[in-house]
Protein backbone atom coordinates (compact mmCIF):
# COMPACT_ATOMS: atom_id res chain seq x y z
CA UNK A 1 0.00 0.00 0.00
CA UNK A 2 0.97 3.15 -0.88
CA UNK A 3 2.24 5.99 2.13
CA UNK A 4 0.53 9.30 2.29
CA UNK A 5 2.68 11.34 1.98
CA UNK A 6 2.08 14.48 4.13
CA UNK A 7 3.94 18.03 3.16
CA UNK A 8 2.03 19.89 5.19
CA UNK A 9 3.95 20.42 8.73
CA UNK A 10 0.92 21.13 10.83
CA UNK A 11 -0.62 17.36 9.44
CA UNK A 12 2.74 15.73 9.85
CA UNK A 13 2.58 16.54 13.55
CA UNK A 14 -1.00 15.47 13.83
CA UNK A 15 -0.17 11.97 12.00
CA UNK A 16 2.46 11.11 13.94
CA UNK A 17 0.31 11.31 17.24
CA UNK A 18 -2.95 10.08 15.99
CA UNK A 19 -2.13 8.22 12.55
CA UNK A 20 -6.48 9.00 10.89
CA UNK A 21 -5.29 10.45 7.97
CA UNK A 22 -3.32 7.45 6.75
CA UNK A 23 -5.75 5.10 7.79
CA UNK A 24 -8.74 7.08 5.96
CA UNK A 25 -6.36 6.90 2.77
CA UNK A 26 -5.68 3.48 2.98
CA UNK A 27 -9.38 2.72 3.65
CA UNK A 28 -11.03 4.64 1.27
CA UNK A 29 -8.57 5.47 -1.33
CA UNK A 30 -5.36 3.15 -2.19
CA UNK A 31 -7.81 0.04 -0.77
CA UNK A 32 -7.77 -2.11 -3.47
CA UNK A 33 -11.12 -3.26 -4.83
CA UNK A 34 -11.83 -6.02 -7.12
CA UNK A 35 -12.21 -4.64 -10.74
CA UNK A 36 -15.23 -6.40 -11.79
CA UNK A 37 -17.43 -4.97 -9.20
CA UNK A 38 -21.26 -3.94 -10.77
CA UNK A 39 -23.89 -1.44 -9.71
CA UNK A 40 -25.11 -4.10 -7.43
CA UNK A 41 -22.20 -3.56 -5.10
CA UNK A 42 -23.15 0.67 -4.86
CA UNK A 43 -25.56 0.22 -1.99
CA UNK A 44 -23.28 -0.30 0.39
CA UNK A 45 -21.76 3.31 -0.12
CA UNK A 46 -25.77 4.36 -0.65
CA UNK A 47 -26.48 2.51 2.44
CA UNK A 48 -24.25 4.78 4.84
CA UNK A 49 -25.16 8.01 2.79
CA UNK A 50 -29.33 6.80 3.90
CA UNK A 51 -27.86 6.41 7.72
CA UNK A 52 -26.31 9.67 7.62
CA UNK A 53 -29.70 11.24 6.11
CA UNK A 54 -31.71 9.50 8.82
CA UNK A 55 -29.30 10.26 11.34
CA UNK A 56 -29.61 14.38 10.66
CA UNK A 57 -33.17 14.32 9.75
CA UNK A 58 -33.96 12.80 12.99
CA UNK A 59 -31.60 15.41 15.14
CA UNK A 60 -33.32 18.12 13.70
CA UNK A 61 -36.86 16.56 13.95
CA UNK A 62 -36.34 16.45 17.62
CA UNK A 63 -35.78 19.65 17.95
CA UNK A 64 -39.47 20.67 17.38
CA UNK A 65 -41.09 17.09 18.23
CA UNK A 66 -42.59 16.32 21.37
CA UNK A 67 -43.39 12.53 22.75
CA UNK A 68 -46.02 12.69 24.67
CA UNK A 69 -49.44 11.23 23.90
CA UNK A 70 -51.22 14.76 24.42
CA UNK A 71 -48.68 16.59 22.37
CA UNK A 72 -47.39 14.17 19.65
CA UNK A 73 -49.68 14.16 16.55
CA UNK A 74 -49.65 17.95 16.80
CA UNK A 75 -46.46 18.49 16.87
CA UNK A 76 -45.76 16.20 13.77
CA UNK A 77 -48.71 18.76 12.56
CA UNK A 78 -46.28 21.53 13.44
CA UNK A 79 -43.59 20.48 12.08
CA UNK A 80 -45.24 19.64 8.64
CA UNK A 81 -47.53 23.42 9.00
CA UNK A 82 -45.04 25.76 10.45
CA UNK A 83 -41.60 24.98 11.08
CA UNK A 84 -39.34 26.08 8.22
CA UNK A 85 -38.94 23.30 6.13
CA UNK A 86 -40.15 20.98 7.94
CA UNK A 87 -42.26 19.13 5.95
CA UNK A 88 -39.01 18.58 3.80
CA UNK A 89 -36.96 17.13 6.84
CA UNK A 90 -40.22 15.37 7.71
CA UNK A 91 -40.70 13.77 4.14
CA UNK A 92 -36.84 12.92 3.58
CA UNK A 93 -36.89 11.59 6.90
CA UNK A 94 -39.99 9.01 6.32
CA UNK A 95 -39.76 8.30 3.34
CA UNK A 96 -35.86 8.06 3.87
CA UNK A 97 -36.66 4.55 5.97
CA UNK A 98 -38.59 3.26 3.04
CA UNK A 99 -35.28 4.38 0.68
CA UNK A 100 -33.21 2.61 3.34
CA UNK A 101 -35.47 -0.73 3.14
CA UNK A 102 -35.37 -0.84 -0.84
CA UNK A 103 -31.03 -0.45 -0.45
CA UNK A 104 -30.38 -2.98 2.23
CA UNK A 105 -33.07 -5.31 0.65
CA UNK A 106 -31.16 -5.28 -3.00
CA UNK A 107 -27.37 -5.40 -0.45
CA UNK A 108 -29.17 -8.55 1.33
CA UNK A 109 -30.27 -10.34 -2.35
CA UNK A 110 -26.86 -9.16 -3.59
CA UNK A 111 -25.32 -10.80 -0.75
CA UNK A 112 -27.36 -14.06 -1.39
CA UNK A 113 -26.79 -14.42 -5.41
CA UNK A 114 -22.64 -13.64 -5.40
CA UNK A 115 -22.21 -15.94 -2.39
CA UNK A 116 -21.05 -13.24 -0.54
CA UNK A 117 -21.54 -14.46 3.02
CA UNK A 118 -19.32 -17.25 2.60
CA UNK A 119 -15.85 -18.20 4.23
CA UNK A 120 -14.52 -16.25 4.70
CA UNK A 121 -17.21 -13.58 5.23
CA UNK A 122 -19.66 -15.37 7.91
CA UNK A 123 -18.89 -12.74 10.36
CA UNK A 124 -19.47 -9.95 7.87
CA UNK A 125 -22.71 -11.54 6.77
CA UNK A 126 -23.56 -12.08 10.43
CA UNK A 127 -23.10 -8.52 11.11
CA UNK A 128 -25.32 -7.69 8.23
CA UNK A 129 -28.46 -9.65 9.98
CA UNK A 130 -27.91 -7.73 13.45
CA UNK A 131 -28.37 -4.41 11.49
CA UNK A 132 -31.23 -5.10 9.80
CA UNK A 133 -32.53 -6.37 12.74
CA UNK A 134 -31.61 -3.29 14.59
CA UNK A 135 -32.70 -1.24 11.30
CA UNK A 136 -36.39 -2.95 11.83
CA UNK A 137 -36.56 -2.11 15.75
CA UNK A 138 -35.69 1.60 14.95
CA UNK A 139 -38.16 1.57 11.62
CA UNK A 140 -40.74 0.31 13.88
CA UNK A 141 -40.24 2.92 16.78
CA UNK A 142 -40.14 5.52 14.42
CA UNK A 143 -43.22 4.59 12.88
CA UNK A 144 -44.98 4.84 16.52
CA UNK A 145 -43.84 8.48 17.17
CA UNK A 146 -46.24 10.43 14.99
CA UNK A 147 -49.27 8.82 17.56
CA UNK A 148 -51.74 7.86 14.26
CA UNK A 149 -53.97 5.45 14.62
CA UNK A 150 -51.51 3.09 12.65
CA UNK A 151 -48.36 4.08 14.57
CA UNK A 152 -50.91 3.33 18.00
CA UNK A 153 -52.44 -0.08 16.59
CA UNK A 154 -48.94 -1.07 15.28
CA UNK A 155 -47.19 -0.57 18.45
CA UNK A 156 -49.87 -2.70 20.02
CA UNK A 157 -50.15 -5.50 18.09
CA UNK A 158 -46.06 -5.81 17.57
CA UNK A 159 -45.37 -5.35 21.19
CA UNK A 160 -48.57 -7.94 22.24
CA UNK A 161 -46.01 -10.21 20.07
CA UNK A 162 -43.94 -11.11 23.12
CA UNK A 163 -47.30 -12.22 25.15
CA UNK A 164 -46.82 -15.45 23.01
CA UNK A 165 -43.78 -16.42 25.44
CA UNK A 166 -45.13 -18.97 27.55
CA UNK A 167 -45.18 -17.69 31.16
CA UNK A 168 -44.03 -14.51 31.65
CA UNK A 169 -45.21 -13.33 28.42
CA UNK A 170 -47.81 -11.04 29.45
CA UNK A 171 -45.38 -9.82 32.04
CA UNK A 172 -42.93 -9.12 29.54
CA UNK A 173 -45.59 -7.37 27.44
CA UNK A 174 -46.59 -5.00 30.62
CA UNK A 175 -42.88 -4.26 31.31
CA UNK A 176 -42.63 -3.24 27.54
CA UNK A 177 -45.52 -1.14 27.85
CA UNK A 178 -45.01 0.50 31.28
CA UNK A 179 -48.75 0.13 31.70
CA UNK A 180 -51.71 -2.37 30.92
CA UNK A 181 -51.60 -0.41 27.53
CA UNK A 182 -49.45 0.92 24.78
CA UNK A 183 -49.93 4.53 26.90
CA UNK A 184 -47.38 7.71 27.42
CA UNK A 185 -44.65 5.27 29.28
CA UNK A 186 -44.50 3.37 25.76
CA UNK A 187 -44.56 6.83 23.74
CA UNK A 188 -41.77 8.09 25.70
CA UNK A 189 -39.49 5.23 26.00
CA UNK A 190 -39.87 4.31 22.48
CA UNK A 191 -38.85 7.58 21.77
CA UNK A 192 -36.04 7.30 23.64
CA UNK A 193 -34.71 3.95 21.70
CA UNK A 194 -35.61 5.32 18.49
CA UNK A 195 -33.27 8.07 19.39
CA UNK A 196 -30.51 5.56 20.25
CA UNK A 197 -30.72 2.86 17.79
CA UNK A 198 -29.44 4.32 15.12
CA UNK A 199 -25.89 5.11 16.67
CA UNK A 200 -25.71 1.64 17.78
CA UNK A 201 -26.39 0.74 13.89
CA UNK A 202 -23.10 2.97 13.16
CA UNK A 203 -21.37 1.49 15.49
CA UNK A 204 -22.22 -2.03 13.94
CA UNK A 205 -22.01 -0.74 10.34
CA UNK A 206 -18.63 0.40 11.59
CA UNK A 207 -17.58 -3.21 12.51
CA UNK A 208 -19.10 -4.13 9.41
CA UNK A 209 -16.93 -2.14 6.93
CA UNK A 210 -13.99 -3.28 9.12
CA UNK A 211 -14.72 -7.19 8.82
CA UNK A 212 -15.68 -5.85 5.14
CA UNK A 213 -11.56 -4.36 4.77
CA UNK A 214 -9.88 -7.08 6.57
CA UNK A 215 -11.50 -9.79 4.28
CA UNK A 216 -11.62 -7.97 1.31
CA UNK A 217 -14.42 -7.22 -1.01
CA UNK A 218 -16.60 -10.31 -2.56
CA UNK A 219 -17.10 -9.52 -6.56
CA UNK A 220 -19.65 -10.67 -8.99
CA UNK A 221 -16.95 -13.99 -10.22
CA UNK A 222 -16.92 -14.87 -6.23
CA UNK A 223 -13.33 -15.65 -7.32
CA UNK A 224 -10.78 -14.56 -4.72
CA UNK A 225 -8.29 -11.62 -5.39
CA UNK A 226 -4.51 -13.30 -6.80
CA UNK A 227 -2.53 -10.23 -7.54
CA UNK A 228 -2.72 -6.77 -8.13
CA UNK A 229 -3.85 -7.36 -11.74
CA UNK A 230 -7.46 -8.82 -10.08
CA UNK A 231 -8.24 -4.92 -8.55
CA UNK A 232 -8.20 -1.36 -8.77
CA UNK A 233 -7.60 1.22 -6.19
CA UNK A 234 -10.97 2.63 -4.38
CA UNK A 235 -10.77 6.30 -5.29
CA UNK A 236 -11.33 7.14 -7.89
CA UNK A 237 -12.12 3.85 -9.58
CA UNK A 238 -14.74 2.32 -6.85
CA UNK A 239 -15.36 5.98 -5.25
CA UNK A 240 -16.99 7.75 -8.61
CA UNK A 241 -19.27 4.24 -9.39
CA UNK A 242 -20.08 4.62 -6.11
CA UNK A 243 -21.09 8.21 -6.82
CA UNK A 244 -22.86 7.82 -9.73
CA UNK A 245 -25.16 5.03 -8.69
CA UNK A 246 -25.67 7.37 -5.40
CA UNK A 247 -26.72 9.90 -7.71
CA UNK A 248 -29.46 8.20 -9.60
CA UNK A 249 -30.26 6.39 -5.99
CA UNK A 250 -30.83 10.05 -4.64
CA UNK A 251 -32.76 11.29 -7.91
CA UNK A 252 -35.52 8.54 -7.44
CA UNK A 253 -35.64 9.11 -3.22
CA UNK A 254 -36.12 13.04 -4.35
CA UNK A 255 -39.00 11.76 -6.72
CA UNK A 256 -40.67 10.15 -3.90
CA UNK A 257 -40.50 13.20 -1.27
CA UNK A 258 -40.99 15.77 -3.92
CA UNK A 259 -44.26 13.84 -5.84
CA UNK A 260 -45.39 11.03 -3.74
CA UNK A 261 -44.45 11.27 -0.26
CA UNK A 262 -47.19 9.83 1.24
CA UNK A 263 -47.48 7.33 -1.29
CA UNK A 264 -45.34 4.50 0.90
CA UNK A 265 -47.37 5.36 3.93
CA UNK A 266 -50.66 4.45 5.16
CA UNK A 267 -53.81 7.53 5.11
CA UNK A 268 -55.04 6.07 8.66
CA UNK A 269 -51.91 7.42 10.44
CA UNK A 270 -53.19 11.01 9.53
CA UNK A 271 -55.85 10.18 12.52
CA UNK A 272 -54.72 10.34 16.22
CA UNK A 273 -54.16 7.71 18.07
CA UNK A 274 -57.54 5.98 19.31
CA UNK A 275 -57.36 3.48 22.38
CA UNK A 276 -60.77 2.28 21.63
CA UNK A 277 -61.14 2.21 18.07
CA UNK A 278 -59.01 -0.65 15.89
CA UNK A 279 -58.63 0.60 12.40
CA UNK A 280 -60.64 -2.23 9.94
CA UNK A 281 -57.22 -3.06 8.41
CA UNK A 282 -54.00 -2.87 9.99
CA UNK A 283 -51.16 -3.07 7.96
CA UNK A 284 -47.10 -2.01 8.89
CA UNK A 285 -45.09 -0.23 6.55
CA UNK A 286 -44.52 -2.17 2.86
CA UNK A 287 -40.73 -3.33 4.26
CA UNK A 288 -41.93 -5.19 6.95
CA UNK A 289 -45.17 -7.29 4.98
CA UNK A 290 -43.20 -10.17 4.32
CA UNK A 291 -42.31 -10.77 7.95
CA UNK A 292 -46.13 -9.93 8.82
CA UNK A 293 -47.64 -11.92 6.25
CA UNK A 294 -45.49 -15.14 7.83
CA UNK A 295 -46.95 -14.41 11.05
CA UNK A 296 -50.29 -14.66 10.03
CA UNK A 297 -49.71 -17.59 8.01
CA UNK A 298 -49.31 -19.82 11.41
CA UNK A 299 -52.48 -20.80 12.42
CA UNK A 300 -51.10 -20.94 16.49
CA UNK A 301 -49.78 -17.29 18.03
CA UNK A 302 -46.72 -18.64 19.56
CA UNK A 303 -46.29 -20.78 16.29
CA UNK A 304 -47.25 -17.39 14.24
CA UNK A 305 -44.16 -15.61 16.10
CA UNK A 306 -41.80 -18.09 16.20
CA UNK A 307 -41.76 -18.73 12.63
CA UNK A 308 -41.85 -14.91 11.85
CA UNK A 309 -38.29 -14.29 14.14
CA UNK A 310 -37.10 -17.48 12.71
CA UNK A 311 -37.42 -16.58 9.07
CA UNK A 312 -34.77 -13.98 9.79
CA UNK A 313 -32.70 -15.55 11.98
CA UNK A 314 -32.48 -18.26 9.54
CA UNK A 315 -30.26 -16.03 7.61
CA UNK A 316 -27.90 -15.74 9.87
CA UNK A 317 -27.02 -19.96 9.71
CA UNK A 318 -26.67 -18.72 5.44
CA UNK A 319 -23.00 -19.20 5.05
CA UNK A 320 -23.22 -22.74 6.63
CA UNK A 321 -26.60 -23.99 5.20
CA UNK A 322 -24.92 -23.55 1.88
CA UNK A 323 -22.86 -27.01 0.88
CA UNK A 324 -21.80 -25.31 -2.51
CA UNK A 325 -17.95 -24.96 -3.23
CA UNK A 326 -18.83 -22.09 -5.52
CA UNK A 327 -19.94 -18.71 -4.46
CA UNK A 328 -21.39 -16.79 -7.01
CA UNK A 329 -24.53 -17.60 -9.29
CA UNK A 330 -23.13 -16.73 -12.31
CA UNK A 331 -21.53 -20.53 -12.01
CA UNK A 332 -24.29 -21.86 -10.52
CA UNK A 333 -27.47 -22.88 -12.72
CA UNK A 334 -29.32 -24.61 -10.69
CA UNK A 335 -29.05 -22.22 -7.59
CA UNK A 336 -29.36 -19.38 -10.07
CA UNK A 337 -32.89 -20.64 -10.38
CA UNK A 338 -33.84 -21.15 -7.09
CA UNK A 339 -32.25 -17.70 -6.02
CA UNK A 340 -35.18 -15.94 -8.31
CA UNK A 341 -37.78 -18.28 -7.12
CA UNK A 342 -37.11 -16.68 -3.99
CA UNK A 343 -37.17 -13.00 -4.91
CA UNK A 344 -40.62 -13.93 -5.88
CA UNK A 345 -41.40 -15.81 -2.91
CA UNK A 346 -40.44 -13.04 -0.89
CA UNK A 347 -42.26 -10.49 -3.24
CA UNK A 348 -45.52 -12.87 -2.91
CA UNK A 349 -45.17 -12.94 1.11
CA UNK A 350 -44.96 -8.70 0.98
CA UNK A 351 -48.06 -8.60 -1.20
CA UNK A 352 -50.31 -10.87 0.88
CA UNK A 353 -48.93 -9.36 4.29
CA UNK A 354 -50.90 -6.33 3.08
CA UNK A 355 -53.99 -8.27 2.33
CA UNK A 356 -57.03 -9.45 4.63
CA UNK A 357 -56.19 -12.55 6.31
CA UNK A 358 -58.90 -14.62 4.95
CA UNK A 359 -59.37 -17.48 2.31
CA UNK A 360 -57.20 -17.79 -0.65
CA UNK A 361 -54.85 -15.16 0.72
CA UNK A 362 -54.02 -17.40 3.48
CA UNK A 363 -53.59 -20.50 2.09
CA UNK A 364 -51.09 -18.31 -0.65
CA UNK A 365 -49.37 -16.62 2.41
CA UNK A 366 -49.04 -20.78 3.85
CA UNK A 367 -47.35 -22.11 1.00
CA UNK A 368 -44.80 -19.24 0.29
CA UNK A 369 -44.11 -19.28 4.20
CA UNK A 370 -43.00 -23.25 3.48
CA UNK A 371 -41.57 -22.68 0.75
CA UNK A 372 -39.12 -19.72 2.08
CA UNK A 373 -37.59 -22.21 4.73
CA UNK A 374 -37.71 -24.83 2.32
CA UNK A 375 -35.09 -22.60 0.36
CA UNK A 376 -32.94 -22.25 3.39
CA UNK A 377 -33.34 -25.54 5.29
CA UNK A 378 -33.96 -27.98 2.33
CA UNK A 379 -32.60 -26.54 -0.89
CA UNK A 380 -29.84 -24.60 -0.34
CA UNK A 381 -28.51 -27.21 1.71
CA UNK A 382 -28.87 -30.32 -1.02
CA UNK A 383 -27.89 -28.21 -4.13
CA UNK A 384 -23.98 -28.07 -3.26
CA UNK A 385 -24.34 -32.11 -3.96
CA UNK A 386 -26.75 -31.87 -6.99
CA UNK A 387 -25.83 -28.97 -8.43
CA UNK A 388 -22.78 -28.94 -11.71
CA UNK A 389 -20.83 -25.53 -11.17
CA UNK A 390 -19.68 -24.63 -14.54
CA UNK A 391 -16.34 -23.76 -15.42
CA UNK A 392 -14.89 -20.91 -12.50
CA UNK A 393 -12.34 -18.31 -14.20
CA UNK A 394 -8.96 -18.70 -13.39
CA UNK A 395 -8.72 -14.73 -12.11
CA UNK A 396 -11.12 -11.80 -11.44
CA UNK A 397 -8.54 -10.49 -14.43
CA UNK A 398 -9.41 -13.19 -16.77
CA UNK A 399 -13.26 -12.96 -16.85
CA UNK A 400 -13.46 -9.22 -17.14
CA UNK A 401 -10.34 -9.17 -20.08
CA UNK A 402 -11.98 -12.38 -21.55
CA UNK A 403 -8.62 -13.50 -23.12
CA UNK A 404 -7.77 -10.15 -24.70
CA UNK A 405 -3.70 -10.15 -24.28
CA UNK A 406 -2.76 -6.51 -23.24
CA UNK A 407 -4.40 -4.27 -21.06
CA UNK A 408 -2.97 -1.08 -20.11
CA UNK A 409 -4.89 -0.63 -16.41
CA UNK A 410 -3.65 -3.92 -14.48
CA UNK A 411 -0.03 -2.25 -14.83
CA UNK A 412 -1.18 1.30 -13.50
CA UNK A 413 -3.13 -0.11 -10.84
CA UNK A 414 -0.59 -2.50 -9.73
CA UNK A 415 1.95 0.71 -10.18
CA UNK A 416 -0.14 2.78 -7.60
CA UNK A 417 0.79 0.23 -4.71
CA UNK B 1 -0.95 -28.72 45.24
CA UNK B 2 1.84 -26.86 43.11
CA UNK B 3 2.86 -30.52 41.30
CA UNK B 4 -0.73 -31.67 40.65
CA UNK B 5 -2.50 -28.23 39.63
CA UNK B 6 0.59 -26.26 38.17
CA UNK B 7 -1.63 -23.80 36.62
CA UNK B 8 -4.19 -23.09 39.53
CA UNK B 9 -3.01 -20.82 41.98
CA UNK B 10 -4.28 -18.05 44.29
CA UNK B 11 -3.93 -15.29 42.15
CA UNK B 12 -6.66 -17.31 40.00
CA UNK B 13 -9.13 -17.54 43.18
CA UNK B 14 -8.55 -13.64 43.37
CA UNK B 15 -9.60 -13.36 40.08
CA UNK B 16 -12.47 -15.64 40.21
CA UNK B 17 -13.94 -13.82 43.24
CA UNK B 18 -13.42 -10.09 41.97
CA UNK B 19 -14.83 -11.04 38.92
CA UNK B 20 -18.07 -12.79 40.72
CA UNK B 21 -18.46 -9.74 43.20
CA UNK B 22 -18.21 -7.56 39.73
CA UNK B 23 -20.80 -9.85 38.09
CA UNK B 24 -23.18 -9.52 41.42
CA UNK B 25 -22.51 -5.75 41.92
CA UNK B 26 -23.50 -5.17 38.23
CA UNK B 27 -26.55 -7.23 38.25
CA UNK B 28 -27.81 -5.53 41.43
CA UNK B 29 -27.18 -2.27 40.02
CA UNK B 30 -29.14 -3.11 36.70
CA UNK B 31 -32.37 -4.09 38.51
CA UNK B 32 -33.69 -0.47 39.25
CA UNK B 33 -33.23 0.57 35.95
CA UNK B 34 -35.01 -2.68 34.17
CA UNK B 35 -37.63 -2.12 37.05
CA UNK B 36 -38.70 1.38 36.00
CA UNK B 37 -40.37 0.34 32.90
CA UNK B 38 -42.95 -1.45 34.46
CA UNK B 39 -46.37 0.46 35.19
CA UNK B 40 -45.33 3.19 37.84
CA UNK B 41 -47.41 4.51 40.56
CA UNK B 42 -49.58 7.01 38.92
CA UNK B 43 -50.80 4.22 36.81
CA UNK B 44 -51.08 1.84 39.18
CA UNK B 45 -53.49 4.51 41.27
CA UNK B 46 -55.79 4.34 38.07
CA UNK B 47 -57.11 0.79 38.52
CA UNK B 48 -60.72 0.85 39.14
CA UNK B 49 -63.91 2.52 37.32
CA UNK B 50 -67.12 2.67 38.03
CA UNK B 51 -70.07 2.15 35.45
CA UNK B 52 -73.51 3.38 35.92
CA UNK B 53 -75.43 0.74 33.76
CA UNK B 54 -78.81 2.24 33.82
CA UNK B 55 -78.27 3.85 30.18
CA UNK B 56 -77.35 0.42 28.38
CA UNK B 57 -80.17 -0.59 26.63
CA UNK B 58 -80.74 -4.05 26.30
CA UNK B 59 -78.84 -5.50 23.03
CA UNK B 60 -76.66 -2.39 23.18
CA UNK B 61 -72.51 -2.66 23.90
CA UNK B 62 -70.90 0.27 25.75
CA UNK B 63 -67.05 0.60 25.64
CA UNK B 64 -65.78 1.78 28.94
CA UNK B 65 -62.03 2.96 29.37
CA UNK B 66 -60.30 1.31 32.24
CA UNK B 67 -56.14 0.98 32.96
CA UNK B 68 -55.80 2.55 29.57
CA UNK B 69 -57.69 -0.32 27.72
CA UNK B 70 -61.53 -1.08 26.45
CA UNK B 71 -63.89 -2.77 28.55
CA UNK B 72 -67.40 -4.23 26.50
CA UNK B 73 -69.94 -4.09 28.27
CA UNK B 74 -73.16 -6.01 26.96
CA UNK B 75 -76.49 -6.01 27.96
CA UNK B 76 -77.31 -9.35 26.27
CA UNK B 77 -80.36 -10.21 24.85
CA UNK B 78 -82.57 -13.29 25.70
CA UNK B 79 -81.57 -15.32 22.64
CA UNK B 80 -77.61 -14.18 22.79
CA UNK B 81 -77.92 -15.86 26.84
CA UNK B 82 -79.54 -19.14 24.85
CA UNK B 83 -77.02 -18.88 22.47
CA UNK B 84 -74.23 -18.41 25.03
CA UNK B 85 -75.37 -21.67 27.07
CA UNK B 86 -76.32 -23.80 24.73
CA UNK B 87 -72.78 -24.06 23.20
CA UNK B 88 -71.72 -27.93 24.09
CA UNK B 89 -68.22 -27.23 25.91
CA UNK B 90 -66.40 -29.35 23.81
CA UNK B 91 -66.93 -27.40 20.79
CA UNK B 92 -65.11 -24.43 22.24
CA UNK B 93 -61.32 -24.03 21.66
CA UNK B 94 -60.88 -22.14 25.62
CA UNK B 95 -63.80 -24.20 27.29
CA UNK B 96 -65.38 -22.20 29.71
CA UNK B 97 -69.02 -22.07 30.59
CA UNK B 98 -71.21 -18.93 30.34
CA UNK B 99 -72.25 -19.21 33.65
CA UNK B 100 -68.42 -19.06 34.88
CA UNK B 101 -68.39 -15.47 32.57
CA UNK B 102 -70.95 -13.20 34.14
CA UNK B 103 -71.84 -12.62 38.15
CA UNK B 104 -74.49 -15.06 39.42
CA UNK B 105 -78.26 -14.17 38.44
CA UNK B 106 -76.74 -11.04 36.28
CA UNK B 107 -76.65 -13.99 32.66
CA UNK B 108 -77.62 -9.93 31.02
CA UNK B 109 -74.67 -8.10 31.48
CA UNK B 110 -71.45 -9.41 30.17
CA UNK B 111 -68.30 -7.66 30.95
CA UNK B 112 -65.43 -8.35 29.28
CA UNK B 113 -61.80 -7.07 27.97
CA UNK B 114 -62.09 -5.56 24.69
CA UNK B 115 -59.03 -6.85 23.78
CA UNK B 116 -58.23 -9.76 20.93
CA UNK B 117 -56.20 -12.05 22.56
CA UNK B 118 -54.41 -12.73 19.69
CA UNK B 119 -52.60 -9.11 19.27
CA UNK B 120 -54.53 -6.90 21.15
CA UNK B 121 -56.70 -5.55 18.73
CA UNK B 122 -60.03 -4.33 19.57
CA UNK B 123 -62.63 -6.51 18.05
CA UNK B 124 -66.21 -5.13 17.03
CA UNK B 125 -69.12 -6.02 18.22
CA UNK B 126 -72.28 -8.21 17.05
CA UNK B 127 -70.23 -9.15 14.34
CA UNK B 128 -68.78 -12.61 13.19
CA UNK B 129 -70.07 -15.74 12.30
CA UNK B 130 -71.00 -15.89 15.88
CA UNK B 131 -72.60 -12.27 16.30
CA UNK B 132 -70.47 -11.94 19.55
CA UNK B 133 -67.44 -10.06 18.35
CA UNK B 134 -64.97 -10.08 15.19
CA UNK B 135 -61.54 -8.67 15.44
CA UNK B 136 -60.47 -7.36 11.65
CA UNK B 137 -56.95 -7.43 12.45
CA UNK B 138 -56.78 -10.93 11.95
CA UNK B 139 -59.88 -12.82 11.94
CA UNK B 140 -60.71 -14.03 15.36
CA UNK B 141 -64.47 -14.68 15.85
CA UNK B 142 -66.09 -14.43 19.27
CA UNK B 143 -69.53 -15.76 20.68
CA UNK B 144 -71.76 -13.97 22.85
CA UNK B 145 -70.29 -14.91 26.03
CA UNK B 146 -66.54 -13.04 23.90
CA UNK B 147 -65.99 -16.57 23.68
CA UNK B 148 -62.87 -17.51 21.20
CA UNK B 149 -65.05 -19.75 18.65
CA UNK B 150 -62.88 -19.69 15.18
CA UNK B 151 -59.72 -17.87 13.91
CA UNK B 152 -56.05 -17.30 15.66
CA UNK B 153 -56.83 -16.46 19.01
CA UNK B 154 -55.78 -18.46 21.28
CA UNK B 155 -58.12 -17.58 24.56
CA UNK B 156 -61.67 -15.65 25.33
CA UNK B 157 -61.90 -12.30 25.73
CA UNK B 158 -60.80 -11.85 29.20
CA UNK B 159 -63.11 -10.86 32.26
CA UNK B 160 -62.25 -8.11 33.98
CA UNK B 161 -62.06 -8.42 37.92
CA UNK B 162 -65.82 -6.36 38.71
CA UNK B 163 -68.33 -6.22 41.09
CA UNK B 164 -71.95 -5.25 41.56
CA UNK B 165 -71.95 -2.32 44.16
CA UNK B 166 -75.84 -1.76 43.27
CA UNK B 167 -78.21 -3.21 40.83
CA UNK B 168 -77.33 -0.68 38.44
CA UNK B 169 -73.64 0.08 39.08
CA UNK B 170 -70.26 -2.07 38.63
CA UNK B 171 -66.94 -1.05 39.74
CA UNK B 172 -64.16 -2.52 37.25
CA UNK B 173 -61.00 -3.13 39.11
Amino acid sequence: MSELNLKNPVLRWFEARLPIMSFMHHSFVTYPTPRNLNYWWTFGGILTVMLIIQIITGIVLVMHYTPTTADAFNSVEHIMRDVNYGWLIRYVHSNGASMFFIAVYIHIFRGLYYGSYKDPREVLWILGVIILLLMMATAFMGYVLPWGQMSFWGATVITNLFSAIPGVGQAVVTWLWGGYSVDNPTLQRFFALHYLLPFVIFGVVILHIWALHHVGQNNPTGIDVKSNKDTVPFTPYAATKDNFALILFLMFFAYFVFYIPNYLGHADNYIPANPLQTPVHIVPEWYLLPFYAILRAIPSKLGGVVAMFASILVLVFVPWLDTSKVRSARYRPMYKQFFWILVICCIGLGYLGAKPAEGVYVIAARILTFYYFLHFLVILPLLGYLEKPKNVPPSIADSVLKGRESDPMPARAGARR
Amino acid sequence: MAATHPETTRRDFLYIATGAFGAIGAAAAVWPLIHQMNPDKSVLALTSTEVDLTPITEGQIVTIKWRGKPVFVSHRSKKEIEEAKAVKLSDLPDPQADDARVKKGKDQWLVVIGVCTHLGCVPIGHQGDYTGWFCPCHGSHYDTSGRIRKGPAPTNLEVPPYEFVSDTSIRIG
